[in-house]
């Protein structure tokens, strides 16, 4: 059995940035498993820049914001296995996993981060009828192929789904000579940024269709076309407004879901609305010595945001590692009307700084207000010219308010129009 | 002549309309909601740019092609004439983050670069 003081599973940017502030806090036995090739984890096939604005202060690609962890991991020599896939956690923090080369391994970790990330929804998740003709795949999946494997999927694009992943795959696809004829959006507002409404589907005259989405696949061996209709506001096709398109492929860019298998296994407690794990400030999860970061936690809109989550749960898995601390006091947060949800989702009113919530809305507001409660009495109000589902929007809760809180108390943050 | 676009300078997305002469000098802007959005439009209608993000083929690397981008902003009508460019070129391994894979596309001053490693096979 191998022993390690912090196992980090996942070597993309939330478990490169937890791992270094981990060893930065003073942990040198630290152990990263990555499940690819090669460290950077999604980011290397986000070619496309806008990374790293705000922790970087420029504008990076996805593969260059990734090689800045990456160059920092080799530098301050943590140690990490690629082509390695952690298959368990147990009760006592062991960690199983296994390689090519080392077969299976065992390692008994004192503290476990879990930076996993995402994997996108499938097809299989949206009940499409129609034949399994080839042609249909996730947006993230044509990604890899064309910026990774070199090719091109298709040459006729539908995409269903306007969120970042789908927009900037509308983009990508028609820059290398597809057609992409149209994305379909069940929502009546994309999810995805406005700069990328702008510069991936305006800039090549792309159409968005809102309210619609993809009822059928046409074609035996590779899809042909597709069929599109209108939807009502309980989303249901509208009939009469069925359109065919002709098409060779059919991208899916229709939401992800965090990878919690590992966390589920061993009993952590999962968020019904994240669908990542219930943490504290530290991001620590129900189990103890366990942390969790990045988009395995809840879905982040910028990496930047990775990277500050990861490095508190770098910090708070080292601080279990190296002792001390009292008995945690919790309050617990919570999202109403209009707030989806917040995380962390429990504060330790005895920690020492100020702590940051962050939260997401369940809809498109203008000119509306975020205010947080304490049991009940308003404590922040911030005015919000627009808030939207696609940003993760936070608030900062100052230690000496954070002092006056009594265990048990509840946060509560919501819109107010 | 008016034109409508839509600011991208932060979040808000705020529709601006920009009035034109027959010459296409600007008259006004309006419909924006701060400074920056006066400016963005002003270059939006004057000399748009973007930024440009693709591959380039490599050869005898552990990928087939490897990431890169403009190190600046390219005139916006050049795009497609740059992805030309770029199809046409390709790179030995290794490949490293930061190299020159095009100087000066189509005279614009500007380079295209690598954005990550491809080592030799």
């Amino acid at each position: 059995m191998l022993n390690y003081d912090i196992v980090v599973i996942g070597g993309g940017p939330a478990g490169m940035a937890a791992a270094l502030k981990a060893k930065e806090c003073g942990v040198d036995s630290i152990l990263i498993l990555e499940r690819a090739e090669t460290l950077g984890g999604i980011l290397e096939q986000c070619i496309h820049t806008g990374f790293g604005l705000h922790y970087f202060g420029e504008e990076l690609s996805g593969p260059e914001y990734a090689d800045r962890f990456i160059e920092l991991v080799k530098e301050k020599e943590i140690e990490y296995k690629t082509d390695t896939m952690a298959l368990e956690i147990t009760e006592n923090n062991v960690v199983y996993a296994v390689n090519k080369t080392d077969g299976l391994l065992e390692i008994q970790a004192k503290a476990v981060i879990l930076a996993m990330g995402c994997r996108e929804r499938p097809r299989g998740a949206l009940n499409i009828a129609g034949s399994r003709a080839s042609g249909v795949m996730s947006a993230g999946t044509a990604q890899k192929y064309v910026n990774i494997d070199g090719y091109m999927p298709g040459k006729k694009v539908v995409i269903l789904g306007s969120g970042d992943i789908g927009l900037i795959m509308a983009r990508r696809m028609t820059l290398e000579g597809a057609e992409v004829k149209v994305v379909c959006e069940l929502m009546p507002y994309s999810s995805g940024l406005t700069r990328n409404i702008v510069q991936c589907l305006d800039d090549f005259n792309i159409p968005l269709r809102l309210s619609c989405t993809v009822i059928g696949i046409h074609g035996k061996d590779r899809v042909e076309g597709v069929t599109i209709a209108n939807v009502d506001e309980n989303r249901r096709p509208i009939p009469g407004t069925e359109e065919y398109i002709e098409c060779d492929t059919l991208l899916l860019s229709v939401g992800l879901i965090p990878e919690n298998e590992l966390t589920r296994a061993v009993g952590i407690q999962l968020d019904p609305v994240t669908s990542g794990a219930v943490v504290d400030e530290n991001r620590e999860t129900s189990h103890k010595g366990v942390f969790a970061c990045g988009n395995v936690l809840h879905v982040h809109d910028l990496v930047d945001y990775v990277t500050l989550e990861s490095q508190t749960a770098g910090e708070g898995a080292a601080k279990y590692v190296l002792g001390g601390g009292e008995e945690p006091e919790y309050i617990t947060t919570k999202g109403v009307s209009g707030v989806r949800y917040i995380v962390p989702q429990k504060v330790n009113i005895k920690n020492e700084g100020d702590v940051k919530l962050y939260f997401r809305v369940g809809q498109v507001y203008k000119n509306a207000k975020t205010v947080v409660k304490y049991n009940g009495e308003e404590i922040i109000s911030k005015k919000r010219p627009r808030l939207a589902p696609g940003e993760m929007e936070s608030v900062i809760i100052k230690n000496d308010m954070l002092k006056k809180f009594a265990e048990g108390g509840v946060i509560e943050i919501s819109v107010e129009e | 002549m008016q034109k409508n676009i839509i600011c991208v300078a932060c979040p808000m997305g705020c529709g601006v309309t920009v009035e034109l002469d027959d010459n296409g000098a600007i008259l006004s802007v309006t419909g924006n909601t701060c400074k920056r959005g006066d400016a963005y439009a002003r270059t939006e209608i004057t000399n748009p740019v973007r930024s440009l993000a693709t591959t380039v083929k490599v050869e005898g690397g552990i990928f087939n092609v490897v990431p890169c981008k403009s190190a600046g902003a390219l005139p916006k009508d050049k795009i497609f004439e740059c992805m030309e460019v770029i199809n046409n070129t390709s790179a030995k391994a290794p490949v490293k983050l930061g190299d020159v894979l095009v100087a000066d596309i189509l005279g614009t001053g500007i380079d295209i670069v690598a954005t990550n490693h491809c080592p030799i096979k």
